[in-house]
């Protein structure tokens, strides 16, 4: 623990920092361009230059190990006038746009040249341009504004791990660019938005619609993916503007995926803003009372048994309870969260959350992913198991396709007769399970979502047990959704109750008259044509698949309009905040179905949001501890049985269109366009 | 250099057998695992094979046998000024301007080029026999003013000289490297002026 003297005090750091990082330790600001405490050390925009006694010239701070006894200081003249140098330089060519820059109000180089710059230039020759480059359909660039930081480069090299990125040419004729003509091809590519200093790479669907200090901030969490990325909703009136990262080293440390930052402007199309009722096979647009009416009237006198409720993958915990009580009231046993049909046992915890935890990952040295994308179910996990390759040397390999991860994978097999030698341990793959330090697995939806679901399950179940994947303070079984309200749907046990239906049988005895009326929360993502004849209720944000089927629709609202609780693929238990209201006559959720119970004379017990809490607090108490993990117990899980050969399919055909918001979203199909080319359902509208 | 330009190079590019040889003799000069430290050499042989130039396939194919991201590749090739990204001439000159050769001319012999060969500075003439660049200082001062053309240098031009080597090249002859006044390596002008009466050994 080296000792040293910071401006006059005296601290004690641990070794192999460096003295920026010491600095801030101290609690003195330095600033900074190219240096990202995440990032690799370049050294090259000289912002962070401090004194250093014995130095004959001021030193580099950031690149700079702290060593026994040094004394640094940081207030003296030689620092301002460096300082002021660096900065008249790196304003050299610069240009003075502040005003037309979308960077305006949340930039580096401008706070940091009214704090720390010369207040004139004296440079009078021309300002050297750049021509811009086309990133791709979310990154905007002015190259003109690039200070050459290379913090793009290093983000894309180290943390997306695509090498796209580059320095061309030399002096003056330095530029930043992928030198052939292509789009950024990562899922993490707005981060590079956040993580360019200047205005060069901006944000390209928000290009000049606000600025930073006309925006309301709302801390949330983000849905999009079953991940729950921290995130803050940036909204101005009745309008989300842009959503960015905010800081959870336990899930998204500091970036977000793209979708997640993008499909924001999916929040503005296609929405239900009033209640509608099929009259005559079309929807009219109707008022609440008159929407009631119908649902009251069709519901009569139907039995409990022949009424179904669907939850989709957005849909929060408040209104999965009150749909609950309120079908359960109404004598159904036929609920369903599971809509991709995976065949998930929800009677032990551990056999459907992310057991190791994201930051969990870090700790692990071998990775076997059965049926599944990561880089596509959940960017920030790929990221993770990334990091820990790079970091850690992490190996990985695959059953079941093999797609590119940005590390390598290596292929075991198609499908589940590789998991049962693995299981069985006739693979030579369970030996080095067994040998590895901190071994995890991670199952998939692309595994269970199938007719053998049940037996592929037990597998990996027998794989976690055989091969010593549940240790002392270890727990190396993962499961991976791709959809937010799953966990949340599972731990509440919106599943099929005594002599209730599942899905499968849901959708067969609605084909077959069995089932008069289903009630749907947003549930879009699976086969609504098979509903029959029966009597479809939607309720939800967007004209979907299951507003285009159904016979009432209930405006609600999306994830950025409610204050919702929601569970994430490791059962971390998060609330996302209303930024902003729902438009037109949409209500949030819960109260929707607060009211149809009253007009249904089945009153659920709660007329208030803290009066739900309270009660989903009542049922499951882990629901009140927010944003943190509680271990599940290991336990049995599955049904051991026969397995298919076919080879696991993955369940994601295309990462920008997953969800009502982001097929609504018109920057994710340009995303689809540029980046999903080869889509088996591309449309005749792509060219 | 700005990126994005459009390559009119050829679709595909791979080394030839012998280059391929000599690539891997290359590379088997560094460790294992460091095969990148080949890519100056490499991207030297790829432009000689190319014709004096580097299409994007050859930088291409030599990111992928030293199993780099091409985009390195792109940084390093665009970084030094050997390295031509455009096609050049079959004889490739290279002016140098600076200071000493300046003093003794070298505005001179760079009109004298425009003018005999209708070209001015990074073009190539239509027949694609010369193509023609300014560098920095080429090292020879003391023959100044001088040009290289390919690798080789000529030294003490003047226009008419270069004028007759630009003839001879282009009829295909051979022409003398070096000095084009006669002068033996960089001995003063006339021959040696000091130690004429030593012997070597004495």
């Amino acid at each position: 623990m080296p000792k040293l003297t910071i401006d006059g005090q005296a601290i004690e750091v641990p070794g192999g920092i460096t003295v920026l990082q010491a600095c801030e330790m101290a609690g003195v600001e330095i600033p900074r361009f190219c240096y990202h405490e995440r990032l690799s050390v370049a050294g090259n925009c000289r912002m962070c230059l401090v004194e250093m006694e014995k130095s004959p010239k001021p030193i580099a701070s950031c690149a700079m190990p702290v060593a026994e006894g040094m004394v640094i200081k940081t207030d003296t003249p030689m620092v301002a006038k460096a300082r002021r140098g660096v900065m008249e330089f790196l304003l050299i060519n610069h240009p003075l746009d502040c005003p037309i820059c979308d960077q305006g109000g949340e930039c580096d180089l401008q706070d940091q040249a009214v704090a720390y710059g010369f207040d004139r230039s004296r440079f009078h020759e021309n300002k050297r341009a750049v021509p811009d480059k086309d990133f791709g359909p979310l990154i905007k660039t002015s190259m003109t504004r690039c200070i050459h930081c290379t913090r793009c480069i290093r983000f894309s090299a180290e943390i997306a791990g695509v090498e796209e990125l580059g320095a061309t040419g030399r002096g003056e004729h330095l530029e930043i660019g992928t030198y052939v003509q292509k789009a950024i091809s990562s899922e993490l590519s707005g981060n590079l938005i956040d993580i360019c200093p200047v205005g060069a790479l901006l944000s390209k669907p928000y290009a000049f619609s606000a600025r930073p200090w006309e925006l309301v901030k709302t801390e949330s969490i983000d849905v999009l993916d079953a991940v729950g990325s921290a995130i803050r909703v940036d909204s101005r009136g009745r309008e989300v503007m842009r959503v960015l990262p905010r800081l959870n080293d336990e899930i998204n440390e500091e970036w977000i995926a793209d979708k997640t930052r993008f499909a924001c402007d999916g929040l503005k199309r296609q929405r239900l803003d009033r209640p509608y009722v099929r009259v005559d096979g079309k929807l009219q647009p109707a008022s609440w009372p008159e929407a009631f009416d119908a649902i009251a009237s069709r519901l009569h006198g139907v039995a409990g048994n022949r009424i179904a409720a669907i939850a989709g993958d957005l849909a929060d915990l408040e209104s999965m309870l009150a749909l609950k009580e309120l079908a359960t009231g109404l004598g159904s046993a036929n609920l369903e969260c599971r809509q991709d049909g995976a065949a998930i046992d929800a009677t032990t915890r551990a056999g459907y959350i992310f057991n190791t935890t994201i930051q969990g990952i870090e700790r692990a040295d071998l990775c076997l992913l059965i049926g599944t994308n990561p880089r596509w179910e959940a960017p920030l996990i790929n990221a993770r198991l990334r990091k820990r390759f790079v970091t850690g040397g992490l190996r990985v390999a695959a059953v079941g396709g093999t797609p590119d991860l940005t590390f390598p994978v290596e292929a075991l097999g198609g499908g589940p007769d590789t998991l049962r030698e693995i299981a069985e341990g006739r693979h030579p793959f369970a030996e080095r399970l067994k040998a590895a330090k901190n071994p995890m697995l991670i199952l998939g939806q692309g595994a269970i979502a199938r007719t053998d679901g049940a037996a592929v399950l037990a597998l990996a179940r027998q794989i976690a047990d055989s091969c010593g994947l549940i240790r002392e303070g270890w727990n190396g079984f993962n499961m991976l959704h791709s959809a937010a309200a799953r966990v949340g749907g599972l731990d509440l046990g919106f599943l099929p109750g005594a002599g209730g239906r599942d899905l499968k049988a849901i959708l067969e005895a609605a084909e077959q008259g069995a089932i008069d009326v289903v009630y749907l929360l947003g549930a879009d993502e699976f086969p609504v044509s098979r509903l029959g004849k029966a009597f479809a209720i939607y309720q939800g944000h967007h004209g979907d698949a299951g507003a285009h089927r159904a016979d009432v629709i209930l405006p609600g609202a999306a994830y950025t309009e409610k204050n919702g609780t929601y569970v994430n693929t490791e059962g971390r238990v998060q609330q996302a905040k209303r930024a902003i209201f729902p438009p037109g006559e949409a209500r949030e959720d819960w109260a929707i179905l607060r009211a149809l119970s009253e007009r249904l004379g089945k009153p659920l017990p709660y007329d208030s949001l803290e009066q739900l809490r309270k009660r989903l607090f009542e049922l499951k108490p882990h629901f009140a501890v927010l944003d943190d993990l509680q271990p599940a117990a290991w336990g049995a899980f599955g049904k051991a049985g026969a397995t298919d050969a076919a080879p696991f399919r993955l369940p994601i055909e295309n990462y920008y269109m997953t969800d009502p918001i982001s097929r609504a979203s018109e920057t994710m199909a340009a995303c689809s366009a540029a980046f999903v080319a080869t889509d088996a359902r591309k449309t005749g509208t792509h060219g | 250099m700005s990126s994005n330009a459009p390559d009119t190079g050829p679709e595909s590019f791979a080394f030839d057998a012998a280059n391929a040889e000599r690539a891997k003799k290359i590379m088997a000069r560094y460790p294992q695992g460091r095969q990148a430290s080949a890519v100056l050499a490499l991207l030297d042989l790829a432009q000689r094979q190319s014709g004096g130039w580097l299409p994007r396939a050859a930088m291409d194919h030599v990111a992928k046998i030293l199993d780099m991201a091409p985009i390195r590749v792109y940084e390093v090739a665009t970084f030094y000024t050997m390295f031509n990204l455009k096609p050049v001439g079959k004889f490739h000159l290279q002016l140098c301007r600076t200071t000493p050769c300046w003093l003794r001319g070298s505005d001179a012999l760079k009109q004298a080029c425009e003018k005999k060969l209708g070209i001015g500075l990074k073009q190539v003439t239509p027949d694609g026999l010369f193509s023609m660049v300014e560098v920095e200082c080429l090292g020879a001062c003391v023959n100044a003013p001088v040009i290289q053309i390919n690798d080789d240098f000529y030294e003490d031009l003047d226009p008419q000289r270069l004028e007759a080597l630009l003839d001879a090249l282009a009829r295909g002859e051979t022409a003398k490297i070096g000095s084009q006044t006669g002068r033996q390596g960089s001995a003063p002008e006339g021959g040696p002026q000091v130690l004429t009466g030593a012997k070597a050994g004495a």
